[in-house]
């Protein structure tokens, strides 16, 4: 029997029952859409934190005081130990320290409030530091200038703001050169950072920052104390030269009595493989759930199809008495089956792609060929598998019996 | 499908075509059909049922038989071993010079649909499937190309007179249509052998002269036909009647030669007729 008739057969063997035919239909699409909106949405996740993590610099070495041990060391153990302006130089020392391109000192400030007229808001970061801090956190300006070394060796009462702080006190107005209070006390606006929205924990636009010096004198006092040393490396193959270089600096001054580092170093780098390695099992896992929604598709199809040579037993018993071959039948019955799960897949692959425009618990999907085209193979595959029973039994019935079959 | 031997035979020249008569195995020592001691038993044990005991049976070429007996006889399990349908329990069929209990699956296939042609008492049209279509069908499974099997699938509704009927669906048939049309569809291969079980059994007195009419024409044209039926009016149109009781041949009656024209339709007793129209 050609090809032609098989089809034909098989679309009228479809036809026969719309809406069982399009039930059955129904779940392999909804397989194989689930399926790449799922990989989608997964890939758009991954995306998503990586580029956080490029936007913080992968050159980065951030560097605390404390450092993990604090749990593992008895208390005795740990020497009270911070960051301070020395450790800066010491780290900015080129020979000592070849692969470091800048250190950057923070100090933050918390529970300070900016404030204009009657307008008030409360920054999620306060922060003072030097002209580097630009290049390490990859903090754009969009209008005006930022912390220059002049401001910070001639403590100016400047500062830069983000663009969240700029809209709730200046509103849709140009902030530049105009006066905030912080605290209470005056300071220029003398800069307005690019928009870097939200990493997910928090709003990176409700910033302030100021010189170093600035900061010192009047939010957190001199007493010499860092938060941060932000460390840059001079390119993103020297990170990991330069986090021992730095470690190599830092230990002698912050060490616990057991001669480990007080002192904790995150690399940015390592970070971004972390994270994707995790996104990359989140996804996975996104995909073996579909995976078994496009299976459940499949046992749609079987179980039609055993419905359909149920109801068509008599029909086969015919076909057969008039001369048709196992192969003829079990092709009819292999094609409805194929045809259903090629047009469900096909359905389903339209579903994805329009699901996947949409934001989804706020991530864009990003469609993955690979996942459409696994998707829809399989659906098909899965569809035709679930048939060859069915299929079978139908092929495998002795005439006499199909005949009388009531 | 050149590989079996069956194909080969059925697909020779003159095998196949519609002049049956002329094959090889017309002569009395070689009959079409031959059954020796064919014995069909349902179930097992206690439950056992004897269907047919021991039957011995030749029917040759070009003959008309009709097949007589009571309700559970074994006549319709006898047609479905000779249509090849069904396997005796014990015993031999031999179909054409071929042992049919010897065959495989493809072989049976190819001789239901090239040498048998079979017709029902419930029609059996595959329902919401066009008559053309119906009619087709088992071309389609001889593998002919399309333009052929329409023109053959068109001239065989057009010899049991339907002509007009090929784009309907079954259920938009009369009993009678329905029955010409799979008669169509058991002719339209040209098979030697007619295999009609009570063919006339749900049909009216004028679409059984239809029906009987038809086979007078296909057996004058040389087909070989086998019928079973309950009526004695009906079995008058054979050449030759059995009749089964119990699973077992008890009469065996010549009424006409095999090789002469069949006893004509006009014999139907014009008094019957009447009676059943008023
Ligand atoms: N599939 C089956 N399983 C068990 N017993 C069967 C089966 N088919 C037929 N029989 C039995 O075999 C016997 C012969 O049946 P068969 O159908 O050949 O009778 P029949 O002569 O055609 O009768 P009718 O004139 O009523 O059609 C009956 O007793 C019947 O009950
Ligand atoms: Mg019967």
């Amino acid at each position: 029997m050609s090809i032609f008739e098989s089809v034909r057969m098989a679309v009228h063997g479809v036809l026969a029952n719309r809406l069982r035919s399009f039930l059955t239909l129904l779940g392999i699409s909804i397989g194989v859409a689930s399926v790449i909106i799922l990989v989608a949405v997964g890939r758009g996740s991954a995306s998503a934190v990586q580029k956080q993590i490029e936007g913080l610099g992968t050159n980065l070495l951030t560097i605390q005081a404390g450092g993990g041990g604090f749990g593992r060391r008895a208390s005795s153990s740990i020497r009270f130990t911070f960051m301070t302006t020395k450790d800066v130089k010491a780290l900015q020392d080129k020979t000592a320290a070849p692969d470091i391109k800048s250190a950057t000192p923070v100090v933050s400030a918390s529970s300070v409030t900016a404030s204009r007229d009657v307008a008030t808001v409360t920054p999620d970061t306060v922060a003072g530091t030097t002209p580097s801090y630009q290049e390490a956190r990859k903090a754009d300006i969009s209008e005006g200038t930022f912390i220059t070394a002049a401001d910070v060796t001639g403590h100016a009462r400047v500062v830069v703001i983000g663009t969240t702080i700029s809209q709730d006190l200046f509103g849709s107005s140009d902030p530049i050169g105009q006066t905030i209070k912080l605290n209470g006390a005056n300071y220029t606006v003398e800069g307005l950072l690019k928009s870097k929205g939200s990493n997910g924990f928090q709003d990176q636009d409700s910033i302030v920052l100021l010189p170093l010096t600035t900061a010192q004198d009047f939010l957190v006092g001199h007493s010499g104390q860092l938060n941060q040393i932000l460390v840059v490396a001079t390119s993103p193959g020297t990170v990991d030269a330069a986090e021992s270089e730095a470690t190599a600096i830092l230990t002698p001054n912050h060490s616990n009595s057991d001669g480990s580092a007080a002192f904790s170093v995150l690399n940015q780098a390592s970070l971004l493989q972390t994270t994707s390695a995790s996104t990359h099992t989140f996804t996975v896992l996104l995909a073996a759930v579909a995976a078994i929604s496009l299976f459940v598709g499949g046992i749609g199809v079987m179980n039609i199809m055993l419905v359909s040579v149920t109801e068509r037993t008599r029909e086969i018993g015919i076909r057969k008495a008039i001369g048709a071959r196992k192969a003829d039948v079990l092709g009819q019955f292999m094609t409805e089956a194929g045809l259903l799960s090629v047009l469900g897949g096909i359905a389903g692959v339209a579903a994805g792609f329009v699901g996947g425009q949409f934001k989804i618990v706020g991530v864009q999907p990003v469609i993955q060929a690979y996942s459409v085209a696994l998707a829809l193979g399989v659906g098909v595959a899965v569809g035709l598998f679930f048939g060859i029973y069915p299929a079978n039994r139908a092929a495998s019935l002795r005439p006499i019996d199909a005949l009388h079959y009531e | 499908m050149g590989g079996s031997p069956v194909a080969d035979r059925v697909l020779e020249p003159g095998a196949d075509e519609s002049d049956p008569s002329a094959g090889p195995d017309s002569s009395p020592e070689h009959p079409l059909m031959v059954l020796t001691g064919v014995s069909k038993i349902y179930g097992v044990g206690e439950i056992a049922v004897h269907a047919l005991r021991e039957v011995d049976f030749k029917l040759e070429l070009g003959d008309y038989l009709a097949i007589i007996g009571s309700s559970g006889s074994g006549k319709s399990t006898l047609m479905n071993i000779i249509g090849c349908l069904d396997q005796p329990t014990h015993g031999s069929y031999w179909l054409d010079g071929i042992d049919v209990g010897s065959l495989d699956d493809y072989e049976l296939s190819y001789i239901r649909n090239r040498q048998i042609g079979l017709i029902f008492q419930s029609f059996n049209l595959i329902p919401r499937t066009t008559v053309a279509r119906n009619v087709e069908l088992p071309l389609i499974y001889a593998r002919l190309p399309k333009a052929e099997r329409r023109e053959r699938a068109r001239a065989a509704i057009e010899a049991v007179g339907l002509g007009n009927r090929g784009s309907h669906v079954p259920s938009e048939l009369s009993g009678g249509q329905q029955q010409r049309a799979a008669i169509a569809r058991a002719i339209v291969t040209e098979p030697a052998i007619i295999l009609a079980d009570e063919p006339t059994g749900n049909l009216d007195t004028a679409s059984t002269r239809d029906v009987l009419e038809i086979f007078f024409r296909l057996n004058a044209a040389g087909r070989t036909i086998v019928m079973i039926t309950h009526e004695p009016d009906v079995a008058a149109h054979a050449k030759r009647v059995i009749q089964v009781a119990d699973g077992q041949i008890v009469a065996d009656m010549r009424q006409a030669p095999v090789a002469g024209p069949p006893p004509a339709p006009e014999s139907v007793s014009p008094e019957h007729l009447q009676v059943a129209h008023t």
